[in-house]
């Protein structure tokens, strides 16, 4: 099994590598896909992998095709070309087998807010198939991790958008999948909000050895650690460790590593417009 | 050493966990309506309406002739009652397939569609969620109608129940399948205009068929063609212990249809996430 390179990362980017993930020990692995609506492409032969127990961070700008990708993962659209594989399972052959190691946060929030807290546990818990008493004990073990068990009979709609997001995260992981994947998992919410759900999420991946796909355009949110892929106009332009892509492309920090792979116009210090 | 074996199909999953998984499903539904009190007032008002005023005005001018299953002449409260069964799970059904469209505008369909079970399952237990609450809503409307001396054999409350099952599915999986091709909640008002008052009109379940080929054979045709006819006449025979084969037998293909046609419609190759909407989500 050979390992996963950015086939597309050419176009005068570095030459970023990423890390010796092959297809078979990946949590993650796409390759190849692309995907078009209409004559329209939104991805393009776009190969990465994302091991185990590892932070990767997924940047580009809005319209990039980050959420595209999130939707083919998670089997909401079929697969044009390529392949994408969680754990050696393929979604397009074997989407249960895939599916089940697999947690999601959307970037809406798909949460019923006419349920209470632990109702929305439960109904995931069935989707599952979770038995009753297992999914009650499993909730009340995430409720209290995620310090939200004085609001298990709360309706949803009650809580606050940083709570709404930790329920959410917790919901992803009540199945305990080892594949985690967040979509602007933290837009809208203030800056406490924010450095919190990370630090949980970076937590999962050290203490619990879940692999995490974090897709944001938030440049404040990676760390120079941290596995990046850079994503434009459905094209991968660069793929590695986040600190080695800012070396190759002989800038100071992400922003301007960035800038430099896309040409995109980047205020300092702040997010992708 | 003991061991114990459990039957798991090629996902991995056992029959305990799909048995999970849609006792789940119909219990958010059951929920659902709890919390929706109004929906299920104005479920049972608007059969109430039909029965106590509409039939109450019409008795005087529309007789009923010795038709099966009815062995004598009966008042037409009596005759319009099967109809007014199905017209809860026709609304029932629309109802269901409008909440799919809902949760899909709101994003909690993604919930479903990303369970590890399979597609075609998870609409099917949502199927047999949305049947079962108009179970409740049609057997709160008969508790009614029985003080209104629309009394069948007490036998038939027990042989209609399998009809009613069958057709809430029926009428359940159309809502499904009309819902596939909603884009928008705003869409909504046409299924009224051009699905249900048709389908409940163009039927047998407020003048018997003989009475509309008198009036117009065409119409009569378009009747015989109206699968909601069936599943009036299904109700209708079983709510005295007895089967239409025929209206059996529609009913069962067209939910067999409906069913197929609902799973294709949600394949994922079909996209189910809007594409290039707000938010940066493509």
């Amino acid at each position: 099994m050979t390992a996963i390179s950015a086939t597309n990362a050419g176009q005068g980017s570095p030459d970023t590598r990423p890390r010796d993930v092959s297809a078979a020990n990946a949590a993650l692995s796409i390759a190849g896909v692309s995907h078009a609506y209409g004559a329209r492409r939104a991805l393009i032969d776009v190969s990465f992998a994302v091991a185990p127990a590892s932070f990767t961070a997924l940047l580009g700008l809005n319209g990039a095709g980050k959420t595209t990708l999130f939707a083919l993962i998670t089997r909401l659209f079929g697969i044009q070309a390529g392949h994408i594989g969680i754990f050696g399972n393929d979604v397009g052959r074997a989407p249960g087998e895939a599916l089940r190691l697999l947690g999601v946060v959307f970037q809406s929030r798909t949460l019923d807010l006419d349920l209470s807290v632990t109702q929305n546990l439960l109904y995931h818990a069935a989707l599952h198939g979770i038995a009753r008493r297992e999914a009650r004990l499993r909730s009340d073990d995430v409720l209290t991790r995620i310090g939200l068990a004085d609001r298990a009979g709360s309706k949803v709609r009650d809580l606050s958008g940083g709570q709404m997001r930790r329920l959410e995260i917790a919901r992803a992981l009540l199945h305990r999948p080892r594949l985690l994947l967040l979509d602007e998992a933290t837009v809208g919410l203030d800056v406490k909000a924010r450095a919190d759900i990370l630090h949980h999420v970076r937590q999962l991946v050290s203490e619990q050895g879940i692999g995490v796909l974090w897709a944001t355009h938030l440049f404040d949110e990676i760390a120079p650690g941290d596995d990046l892929v850079v994503l434009h106009q459905g094209r991968v332009l660069g793929y590695g460790p986040a600190q080695n892509i800012i070396a190759e492309a002989g800038a100071r920090d992400i922003n301007s590593a960035f800038m430099r792979l896309t040409g995109a116009a980047v205020e300092p210090g702040g997010p992708v417009p | 050493m003991s061991s114990t074996t459990v039957s798991r199909d090629r996902t991995g999953f056992s029959l305990a966990q799909y048995v999970t998984c849609l006792n789940g499903i119909v219990w958010r539904e059951a929920l659902r309506f709890v919390h929706q009190r109004e929906r299920f007032v104005s479920a049972l008002v608007r059969p109430l309406v039909w029965l106590f005023i509409f039939a109450a005005g019409f008795r005087q001018v529309l007789g009923i002739s010795i038709i099966p299953p009815y062995e004598t002449y009966i008042l037409y409260e009596v005759y319009i009652a099967p109809g007014l069964m199905a017209m809860i799970q026709l609304f029932n059904g629309m109802q269901s397939s409008l909440s799919m469209v809902y949760d899909r505008e709101m994003g909690n369909m993604r919930t479903l569609l990303v369970s590890p079970l399979p597609r075609g399952y998870l609409l099917f237990c949502k199927l047999v969620a949305g049947t079962a609450v108009s179970l409740l809503q049609v057997y709160a409307f008969l508790l009614i109608a029985w003080f209104w001396d629309i009394a069948p054999p007490p036998i038939g409350y027990l042989t209609v129940l399998p009809s009613l099952v069958l057709s809430g599915l029926m009428l359940g999986a159309l809502g499904m399948l009309i819902s596939s091709g909603i884009k928008q909640l705003e869409n909504f008002a046409g299924v009224m205009n051009f699905v249900i008052f048709p389908m409940f009109f163009a039927s047998s379940a407020l003048y018997p068929l003989w009475r509309v080929q008198e009036s117009s054979p065409l119409l009569y045709y378009v009747c015989l063609f109206n699968p909601f006819t069936h599943a009036v006449e299904l109700i209708r025979f079983a709510l005295y212990g007895q089967v239409n084969w025929i209206s059996l037998a529609v009913v069962a293909c067209c939910t067999a249809a409906f069913m197929i046609g609902a799973i294709y419609a949600y394949d994922p190759s079909r996209g189910l996430v809007r594409r290039g909407s707000a938010g940066g989500e493509t």
